[in-house]
């Protein structure tokens, strides 16, 4: 996918002018997935819900400490139940590989359930580039792969669209009569996608987690379209992230705990599936190959370095719904595939530091993801450290550092300092007037006033006003 | 003498020699002056106290003094850094930490009305000294001495009646470093509800950030703005006569976008301005 992430601020600003988006983005309001989430932390014990995000957090470093092992181990396990294990490097290598075994395999439809490795690779013009047609069978995903768009949320990916903009495009889309319940409108979608589960001889899925001790791979779904999407077809790639990798099948029930709570309140998904080897002899189904797709991307740059702990993360979303920048403009401002504060960390991370120069600045580093974050991240010290990293490699607007610089050069002057509090004080209290405040600031304060008053100041500082009366107290103790 | 140490001689106040560390000049500010027994508590005023609303900075005093402290306002402070910390410039904000441990650290206590520059000394300043093990220790030492107004006042201070009276309904936002860095959620609360004639409604996501995230407001400010509207549409949903908040700067935020939406009515209040009775 192309990267747009250094135009956030126009993008941003489309978001905030764009009414039907900020009516549908209301979902994350008093009933949104946020709440759902904090419903199920109760329920769990909210003192216990913390000792396991510790205890996510913690195998999430154990994996990573040791990642090339782990990796080692998941391979040596998967090959020895007869997957195929294929690394790739970048995500064209991903892209490359998945066409490979489609030539392989004399491939011509391929269903997919949620992969966001595959949204980061564009595999889906890749597929369509050879010929092969790519449905995607999670629900969101269909709707906007039928819309041409791409996703806004990392679990759910039309939750930008509002339930009349998608029984419009199902109208146009399946030339049927337009239907205005969900529940139909859902039957309508499972009709369409029904013939391409039975015809398609390729089954691509992501993977939330690959287990080192049996070589396993675990993907979790609310509609089933993910076992569906990884026994039914001939051929199954799983295509994900190294970093996914976690050692045990313990681990993953940890994990599980964590990311279904965290992300939509569910104690756990509908659906967990956890796929080991192609069909055996004895199976009734399965696919008859199977492959692993794992891709690097960027990943490895991030093993050692200040970003580390953002390859803990796993995907849940719940930064996301608790961000007030994300819930405010959607994710389609972040430019990428990933938004929000993940999305902010990630995406500079992984596509570079110069291609997406907004997105660490775009938070108020309110810390409410940081808090949420069911393995640990500190994504606010993240985006901070991404800050000092911009700052160190001079890719700040030369404007706002001297403005920075200034500053402290100055506050490092304290008569200095008074001298120009006092001033400042005294002219933007006479800029007040009589109301008080100032509708329009010029330079660096512009950005202010787009959409807020400036409260004027009391027109004296408070250094000025105590000394005065330190000095009545002696007169009057004298 | 070069041009600088003579600029310097000037504007500086309090210039003794200049111990270094490290990088860059650091305590070349004297230690606060300690006269008294009691517990001296040095007043942080906070640069936007300072600039724009010295009434909480007057509020702040009367409250320790009602709380029996000795009140020490070191005259050379300015700002905690933040501004450059998360702006990502490391190297002025670790100057003002140190300047901020020179002034400080005479003090048995250092108190904030503000969450987010109590946040700063308490849970980033060490950030800043990594590796320094000296200064790093003296900044662990003054952090765990620092605290918000409320959370001192409550839980340090005990202080039992609050000065200030009040008619009239408020609402309470909690600003976000205050709450998640420093714990401060039922402390302001306690004492609001010992301010006589003062009822507190709580409003709607209470706990969400109000848009302001510092120099986000002025890069960001379509983004800010909007944001803060949610927060004023809870404030206004709650009917109360006030907001009430432990920083300045999500008072200035919520102020300007309550103004603009045309409420005029809406009072916009520092928590230590009501506790203290100073509201202007």
């Amino acid at each position: 996918m192309q990267v747009q992430s250094m135009y956030f601020k126009r993008r941003a600003a489309q978001a905030l002018g764009d009414e039907i988006l900020q009516a549908n983005l209301a979902k994350f309001g008093t009933a949104g997935l946020a709440q759902l989430r904090a419903q199920a932390v109760q329920a769990y014990g909210p003192e216990a819900f913390e000792r396991l995000r510790t205890a996510g957090a913690e195998i999430r470093d154990r994996g990573l400490a040791e990642l090339d092992t782990y990796i080692e181990r998941f391979e040596r396990e998967a090959t020895r139940r007869g997957a195929t294990v294929l690394f790739a490097e970048s995500r064209a290598e991903a892209c490359d590989l998945v066409l490979e075994i489609c030539r392989r395999h004399r491939i011509r439809k391929a269903i997919k359930s949620k992969s966001m490795l595959s949204e980061e690779a564009g595999l889906n013009e890749a597929l369509d580039g050879i010929g092969v047609h790519p449905v995607e069978t999670d629900l969101g995903e269909y709707i906007i792969q039928l819309a041409h768009e791409p996703p806004s949320h990392i679990i759910a990916p039309a939750v930008h669209k509002s339930k009349d903009e998608v029984a419009d495009l199902f109208a146009k889309s399946h030339a049927r009569p337009r239907k205005s319940d969900i529940g139909d409108m859902t039957r309508e979608a499972r009709e369409a996608l029904r013939p391409h589960f039975l015809s398609a001889d390729l089954g691509i899925s992501g993977g939330n987690f690959l287990i080192a001790e049996t070589g396993s791979g675990a993907v979790v779904t609310n509609e089933g379209n993910g076992r569906m999407v990884t026994t039914l077809p001939r051929v199954h790639v799983c295509i994900t992230g190294i970093e996914k990798v976690i050692p045990t099948l313990e681990d993953l029930a940890t994990l599980l705990r964590l990311l279904t709570r965290s992300a939509t309140g569910q104690p756990i998904s509908n659906y967990v599936s956890v796929f080991t080897g192609p069909k055996g002899a004895d199976d009734l189904d399965g696919p008859e190959h199977m492959y692993f797709i794992l891709v690097d991307g960027g990943r490895t740059n991030l093993v050692g370095g200040d970003m580390e702990a953002m390859l803990r993360c796993i995907r849940c979303g719940a930064c996301m719904n608790h961000c007030p920048v994300y819930k405010t403009v959607g994710g389609h401002a972040y430019g990428w595939v990933y938004p929000g504060p993940m999305g902010a960390v990630l995406t500079p991370a992984y596509v570079g530091l110069e291609n997406a120069l907004d997105l660490p600045h775009a938070a108020t580093l309110c810390n409410q993801c940081g808090v949420v974050c069911p393995v640990r991240i500190p994504l606010p010290e993240l985006l901070r450290k991404l800050r000092e990293q911009q700052v160190e490699r001079g890719l700040r607007p030369r404007t706002e550092m001297l403005g920075i610089r200034v500053w402290s050069w100055v506050a490092q002057r304290p008569r200095l300092y008074a001298f120009a509090a006092r001033w400042a004080a005294r002219t933007l209290w006479l800029l007040g007037g009589r109301a008080g405040r100032i509708r329009r600031l010029p330079l660096a304060g512009a950005g202010w006033t787009i959409g807020r008053d400036f409260p004027a100041p009391q027109g004296k500082t408070f250094r000025d006003l105590y000394a005065k009366a330190k000095r009545a107290d002696r007169r009057a103790a004298g | 003498m070069t041009w600088m140490e003579f600029f310097d001689s000037f504007w500086f106040t309090q210039r003794k020699s200049t111990p270094r560390s490290g990088t860059g000049r650091v305590l070349s500010f004297a230690p606060a002056r300690i006269h008294c027994n009691d517990m001296r508590v040095g007043l942080f005023v906070t640069c936007l106290v300072d600039l724009m609303r010295p009434s909480i900075g007057s509020a702040a005093v009367k409250l320790l003094q009602a709380a029996g402290c000795q009140v020490l306002v070191p005259p050379t402070q300015t700002c905690c850094g933040q501004p450059g910390y998360n702006s990502g410039d490391r190297r002025s904000a670790r100057a003002l930490a140190a300047k901020v441990l020179g002034e400080f650290e005479g003090c048995d206590y250092v108190v904030v009305p503000s969450g987010s520059c109590g946040g700063m000394i308490k849970t980033h300043y060490p950030d800043l000294f990594e590796g320094e093990a000296v200064l790093l220790d003296r900044i662990r030492r003054l952090g765990g001495r620092t605290y918000e107004l409320t959370d001192f006042l409550v839980n340090v201070a005990r202080l039992e009646r609050v000065p200030g009276r009040f008619a009239g309904t408020v609402t309470y936002h909690d600003a976000c470093s205050g709450l998640r860095e420093l714990g401060v959620k039922g402390q302001p609360r306690a004492l609001l509800a010992g301010v006589p004639g003062l009822r507190l409604k709580e409003m709607d996501e209470c706990e969400q950030c109000c848009g302001f995230g510092g120099t986000f407001a002025v890069k960001f400010g379509e983004v800010s703005a909007a944001i803060a509207d949610r927060k004023c549409a809870q404030i206004q949903a709650s009917g109360a006569d006030a907001v009430v908040a432990g920083d300045l700067g999500c008072l200035l935020s919520i102020e300007g976008r309550l103004r603009r939406r045309g409420d005029g009515e809406t009072k916009v209040l520092h928590v230590a301005e009501v506790l203290a009775g100073e509201a202007p």
